[in-house]
């Protein structure tokens, strides 16, 4: 079907430079972006908008990998559970309010209370305390060592104007946000329409520059095809997430630009589970199961792009992500020796639910574990489904994806599934403790070592069957200029007109 | 009239309370909202949270009668998706989805019911042929293909009408025509099928033995008797085009209440989707109450049944 629209939109006259002459960006999203407080979504699509409206502390230059100072001009640990930071001055809300200390400590204190609801407890559950020390100097207490506080203070933690906050609450904050950013919001239809204007009191000096666009328009539109078609009218500068085949079809009539990105997609093998004896529970049934995929030629089919295979349980991109581990090359014939070791000469039976995955990637990777003896009963289900069935153990096989917050740590990935949490269906306890160490320790090397070793041992255990990273195609005007970041953030306020 | 009136309201809301009852076991059955919420990156921890948050640890019914107890005050609750009120978001998306469903049905009528009397007139005939061949497309061509379409010709090539959304009333021309391509088959049909059988009626010869007009006889005598049963699929045709297509909502980046439904399900928003589900089948309680007494008046035998 998309196929058939497109070749009639082929016929279509040139796309105009959409909205170059007015200075607007028109952007669409397929899925609906979240209420506009941070502290309470999940979603990528509010997250982006959001990082328009506020800023945090701190911020990662994502081209270099450099933190930079934000709302904080500087900051240190005074011992190795507090950090000191010293604010900007001169700094002011959207809504004209000024910037002290006081916005700080009463944002931090306000999401770190259990019933503010903050949706990502890892965000801020390091985070014991924050404390005035002067009108343009906070110091936060750490509640336990945590190796990516850095990042997290990186923008993923804004600062909401106290006052504001104080008198609207988090609806309000939703309703109307208010923030230090270099746009600011200024017409909404919840999950359908944001208009943002380039806020000109944003700071000097801020890490995330002057912004060239005036105005941001973000809609919502579900359907492809129609983003597709609004492309070509040149009714729309930006959009994101165009499957590899369409992109190719429509490379030659718009800018398609290919980005890799944090997010990779692995199959979760189940080695514990109280009451079940499943057979991923064999070291030589797992690294069967490793050398019978031909990760290869599926990433080469589906995923297209920037994407490649890994072969560790991380991203390559990510800090600590060693990629000294053991490989598994695609080798039918040692995958069914291996089984035939393990007392499977006559094949294997096991269940593997995908969830956030194209179903004919998952029915490629349970046609090769078919050729070698491995019999998989492949199911779908939403991801709450799946990620349910697996905490509870009743699940040999998991095959779906994890963007790791969009955070280039390794932290952000093998802490949640090898860190001995509800995740972790391995409970290695020596991996554990690596990982456990390698997180609450400040000196990367050492950080660097132990992650490291951890996912030697993973790769050794095959524990995962790691498949490929994902990258993503953004459709965009001619006329525009746009950076993608693997972290999965769009960042308009680098963007500009050709 | 006034009992059977009070009956039938009484049933209406009766309905709707069971229909969201049993919609607010489903949405539990269909996976925990609380992982739902929080999202793919969610960790176990953070579903706790959740779970504790937004109340969803507590026993289902004490959650239900504590909606219903809010909803009977005009309190549907806070959207978890939106973390703004329900009434607010339903209110943002109720206009279009009446404006989109009430032009398509009005549309509809008005081309399918002149056509199924004219090809009654002569069954067989080039009209009616061509009526048929209307109405087998129509249930033949898929909305979301004919709905591209269009788009493609008038939106991108010709530009003459924008392509999504309902900015202005200029983004409705496609998506009603849309909309209403799709009821048309149905409505024409029951329309030509009705007359057919009224004009060979024995009333209806002696109207044409008494020489009346035949537009009289036509419009008074025959299409009154006809349309009965037109009443009745028509007003579960509206409501479904109230209930909105999520096909053509989705196609034509219509935020209605249809789709706003259907996302709210997957993300599990329960208090928006509770809502929704009341309102819906108010509606359509409403508008098959409306059409029994449409009826009722058109034919005055169906009153003391």
């Amino acid at each position: 079907m998309g196929g058939i629209a497109l070749t009639l939109l082929g016929l279509s006259a040139p796309p105009a430079l959409a909205g170059k002459a007015d200075d607007t960006l028109n952007v669409a999203f397929a899925l609906e972006p979240e209420a506009l407080d941070t502290y309470k979504i999940a979603g990528r699509e509010g997250l982006i908008l959001a990082r328009h409206i506020y800023d945090g502390l701190l911020y990662k230059d994502l081209d270099t990998g450099e933190i930079k100072p934000a709302l904080a001009k500087a900051w240190r640990f005074t011992d190795p559970m507090t950090m000191e930071f010293d604010l900007r001055e001169g700094v002011i809300f959207h809504n004209g309010a000024k910037f002290t200390a006081d916005d700080v400590v009463y944002t931090l204190n306000t999401v770190l209370d259990p019933n503010y609801g903050t949706r990502f407890r890892i965000a801020i559950d390091w985070i014991e305390k924050v404390e005035k020390v002067s009108e343009f100097q906070v110091r936060i207490k750490m509640a336990k060592p945590f190796a990516g506080a850095v990042e997290m203070l990186a923008d993923a933690l804004p600062i909401y104007p106290a006052a504001y906050f104080k008198e609207v609450g988090s609806a309000g904050m939703a309703a109307k946000p208010v923030g230090t950013g270099p746009y600011r919001l200024v017409e909404m239809t919840p999950g359908i329409r944001y208009v943002f204007e380039r806020f000109d009191g944003h700071y000097t000096g801020s890490p995330k520059g002057k912004p060239a666009i005036g105005k941001i328009v973000v809609r919502t539109i579900p359907e492809l095809n129609t983003q597709f078609a609004e492309l070509l009218a040149g009714k729309l500068d930006w959009s994101w997430r165009i499957p590899p085949d369409q992109a190719a079809r429509l490379a030659s009539r718009i800018q398609i630009v290919n980005g890799p990105i944090m997010r990779i997609a692995y199959v979760g093998l189940t080695v514990t589970a109280k009451g079940k004896d499943y057979p991923t529970k064999n070291l030589l049934v797992r690294r069967a199961i490793n050398h019978a995929v031909n990760r290869e030629a599926i990433v080469k089919a589906f995923a297209g792009g920037a994407s490649q295979v890994l072969n560790a349980a991380c991203n390559p991109k990510q800090f600590g992500c060693a990629q000294d581990v053991a490989t598994y090359a695609y080798d039918p014939a040692k995958a069914k020796a291996l089984l035939s070791e393990a007392g499977f000469a006559n094949g294997v039976d096991i269940e593997m639910v995908f969830a956030a995955m194209p179903r004919p990637v998952a029915e490629a990777v349970a046609s090769d574990l078919a050729k070698v003896g491995i019999r998989v009963t492949l199911n779908e289900q939403q991801y709450a489904a799946g990620v349910q069935k697996w905490r509870a153990g009743e699940l040999p096989a998991f095959f779906t994806n994890w963007g790791s917050y969009g955070t280039g740590d390794v932290a952000f990935i093998i802490s949640n599934f090898f860190g001995g949490g509800a995740d972790d269906l391995v409970q290695d306890k020596e991996v554990i403790d690596l990982v456990t160490a390698a997180d609450t320790a400040q000196d990367r090397g050492l950080r660097q070592e132990n992650y490291a070793k951890a996912l030697k041992k993973i790769a050794d255990q095959a524990y995962w069957l790691p498949m490929y990273d994902f990258n993503i195609n953004y459709g965009l005007s001619t006329a525009l200029n746009f950076k993608p970041h693997p972290d999965e953030f769009a960042r308009w306020w680098l963007s500009s007109w050709k | 009239m006034l009992p059977f009136l009070a009956r039938r309201l009484i049933v209406a809301v009766l309905v709707a309370l069971a229909v969201s009852m049993v919609a607010f076991g489903l949405m539990f059955v269909a996976g925990d909202p609380a992982v739902v919420l929080a999202g793919q990156a969610g960790r176990a921890q953070d579903v706790e949270m959740i779970r504790h948050a937004y109340g969803l640890d507590r026993p289902l019914p004490v959650q239900f009668l504590d909606w219903i107890g809010r909803a009977l005050t005009g309190n549907f609750g806070t959207s978890l998706y939106f973390n703004l009120p329900v009434a607010t978001i339903i209110g943002e998306r109720l206009p279009v989805t009446l404006m989109l469903g009430s032009a398509a049905f009005l549309l509809a009528m008005l081309v399918s019911v002149p056509l199924g009397i004219a090809a009654s007139l002569k069954p067989g005939g080039l009209l009616d042929r061509a009526a048929l061949l209307l109405a087998v497309l129509g249930q033949a061509i898929p909305s979301f293909w004919l709905g591209l379409i269009l788009i493609v010709v008038f939106g991108v090539w010709w530009g003459l009408v924008p392509i999504s959304g309902t900015e202005s009333w200029q983004g409705y021309i496609l998506p009603v025509i849309v909309l209403s391509y799709y009821a048309m088959p149905a409505l024409m049909r029951l329309t030509r099928a009705g007359m057919i059988e009224v004009l060979g009626a024995d009333y209806i010869r002696t109207a044409r033995a008494k020489g009346l007009a035949r537009l009289r006889i036509l419009m008074v005598h025959a299409l009154r008797n006809a349309v009965l049963p037109l009443v009745s699929l028509a007003a579960v045709q509206f409501g479904m085009m109230l209930s909105g297509s999520i096909v053509i909502e989705s196609v034509f980046a219509i935020n209605g209440l249809g789709r706003l439904a259907w996302e709210s399900l997957l993300r599990s928003d329960l208090p928006v989707v509770q809502a929704i589900i009341l309102i819906l089948s108010l509606i359509y309680v409403t508008l098959t109450t409306a059409a029994d007494l449409v009826n009722a008046w058109l034919d005055p035998r169906l009153r003391s049944a």
